[in-house]
């Protein structure tokens, strides 16, 4: 797992999107411009329903842009393929499959042997704290489990970008807190692009290198925050000054109120 | 790959411990089980003296000849019943019935199941299918199959033939529509899940769509099955020379009333034995979707 490749630089220009015709017709992005570098990890921070889920969508080829132009890796993005991994918020293993197999999917579709996968699984299982678990099906684990799986079955691909829709936001906070250093210890190791879209600022600012800020429906960027915080990141990082005073200025950009009540996480 | 991902140490160690507590977790429901073995047993019991009551209240109507409303001076009691058990399921000429019916169920129900597991996973898929295959069926469906059997009759050149399509027909619709259904159901997102994991269309029907809409094919199978014992009954009792039905019919022609009792019993056996074998074969294809259900 030493290959070098061009690592998942992506590219969006004037990007827009409408759903539905004529009366009924919602704009849900209005002219993004937003350029990724190949290893870096941005987050796409906004209200709920703003449109977040949409620029996913893009990227993953689900929805088709209306207009505009978006790339990966200088190539046109239009159908889903294996090189941009997805994690949505609800894990979406399959129920009929066990956690082995369910991690072995995407080799299995790439034509990997059956010995190959299943040594491959195991292994990247076994790192994230599941081989007791190969066996089991999704439904017997917890969620916290469930995502840790979902997020596996993605990284053994070895994703150039891997998508991410408020893939923790269903976790409690304790379970999400655990997540999220393991994803940024996944990341760190393995040196792919990550787009994570979330609505908590703490989230966003824990883990990215870059927040964007996004406006209410149709989204356009609002600010953009560059995280300067050290890596890597451990807990002890969310309570010190540096970290309160971003977020405080990051919560005004997206708040757009400089006395709004800054909460306490 | 195991080089790559040994960098932070703390996470790794939060998440084992986590799951640690995890098992113990799901290793709990075991202690109950010896709790649930006594109160089913106790439930069977209940269950054995209530259908025994009923048996006891019936040889009592029919020794005294009851005759307030229902008429049990020609209903043969219990004890008839039981003495025509002894002496007819041992005659070669009663299996003889009992088989050709298993035969015309094995035949239609088979030839329905292909069939409309096929038809409906083509309709659940493709709107092309949808449209063209549906409305044709949609304006048969609502015949039951019991009215299709003077049409059967002069359809096909032997009855025996008839009483198979009789049986198809039956079976047909409840596993189309329970295939149409299960496709339909199936969550988008694991479809998408499987194209960002590079499956091609033939690999999310034979990944994610059948076996998706695996547990309503089962579902439909299973009720298939019970109207196609139905549909078969009714046509064996009207065009038939041979099978179960026929023999229920002709104990009445007969007037050999035990017998009639008999064929039910039978009738009641054969269709319980055959849904308890769609239910195994469920369980046999789906260990994921058994516990799924009692986890819930």
């Amino acid at each position: 797992m030493t290959e070098t490749r061009a690592l998942g630089a992506i590219a969006l220009h004037d990007v827009n999107i409408h759903f539905g015709e004529g009366k009924t017709a919602v704009q849900a992005l209005s002219g993004i411009d937003l350029g990724i570098e190949p290893g870096e990890f941005v987050s796409i921070l906004g209200p709920s329903g703003c449109g977040k889920s949409t620029i996913i969508g893009a990227l993953a080829g689900f929805t088709k842009i209306t207009s505009g132009e978006l790339r990966v890796d200088a190539e046109r993005v239009n159908a889903p393929g294996p090189e941009r991994g997805v994690v949505f918020q609800q894990h979406t293993l399959f129920p009929w499959k066990t956690v082995a197999k369910n991690v072995e999917f995407g080799l299995k579709m790439r034509g990997v042997g059956k010995l190959e996968r299943q040594r491959k699984a195991r292994e990247i299982l076994n790192s994230m704290g599941l081989s007791e678990f190969l066996a089991h099906y999704p439904h017997q684990l917890s969620g916290g489990m469930q995502q840790r799986v979902n997020l596996a079955r993605v990284l053994v691909n070895r994703p150039r970008v891997i998508l991410m829709d408020e893939p923790f936001c269903s976790l409690d906070a304790q379970t999400r807190l655990q997540m999220q250093e393991l994803l940024l210890s996944l990341w760190h190791e393995l040196h792919m692009t990550v787009v994570f879209v979330t609505h908590e600022v703490d989230e966003a600012l824990f883990l990215s290198d870059r927040v964007i800020v996004l406006t209410q429906r149709p989204a356009r960027i609002k600010a953009e925050v560059t995280v300067a915080l050290p890596r890597p990141r451990t807990r002890d990082l969310l309570t010190s000054p540096e970290f309160v005073a971003l977020k405080r200025e990051t919560l005004e950009r997206l708040l757009g109120d400089p006395s709004a009540s800054v909460k306490p996480s | 790959m195991a080089s790559a991902v040994h960098g932070a140490v703390a996470p790794r160690a939060n998440a084992t411990a986590l799951t640690e507590q995890e098992a113990a977790l799901s290793r709990g429901p075991a202690r109950a089980s010896s709790a649930r073995y006594s109160r089913r047993l106790a439930s069977l019991l209940i269950g054995s003296v209530s259908i025994a009551l009923w048996l006891a209240l019936w040889q009592l109507a029919s020794v005294h000849k009851l005759n307030f409303f229902f008429r049990f001076e020609n209903i043969p009691a219990p004890t008839e019943v039981a003495a025509a058990f002894g002496e007819l399921y041992s005659a070669p000429k009663f299996a003889a019935h009992v088989g050709n019916s298993v035969r015309r169920i094995f035949l239609g129900f088979s030839l329905a199941a292909a069939l409309s597991v096929v038809l409906g996973l083509l309709i659940g898929r493709f709107r092309v299918a949808a449209q063209s295959l549906f409305p044709p069926l949609e304006v048969l469906r609502p015949i039951p199959a019991v009215a299709w059997i003077p049409l059967a009759i002069l359809l096909f050149a032997s009855a025996e033939q008839s009483m198979v399509f009789i049986t198809f027909i039956g079976a047909f619709f409840p596993i189309l529509l329970n295939t149409i259904h299960g496709v339909e159901g199936v969550d988008r997102r694991l479809v998408y899940a499987s194209l960002t994991l590079g499956a091609g269309p033939l690999d999310v029907f034979r990944e994610v769509i059948l076996p998706g809409a695996l547990p309503s094919i089962v579902t439909g199978l299973s009720i298939g099955m019970g109207t196609s014992w139905f549909s078969l009954v009714t046509a064996e009792m009207i065009s038939g020379q041979f099978g179960i039905g026929y023999y229920t019919w002709e104990a009445y022609t007969l007037q050999q009333y035990p017998k009639i009792v008999l064929g039910m019993i039978t009738i009641g056996l054969l269709g319980m034995g055959s849904s308890f074998l769609i239910k195994w074969l469920g369980r046999l294809f789906m260990p994921w979707f058994q516990s799924e259900a009692s986890a819930a």
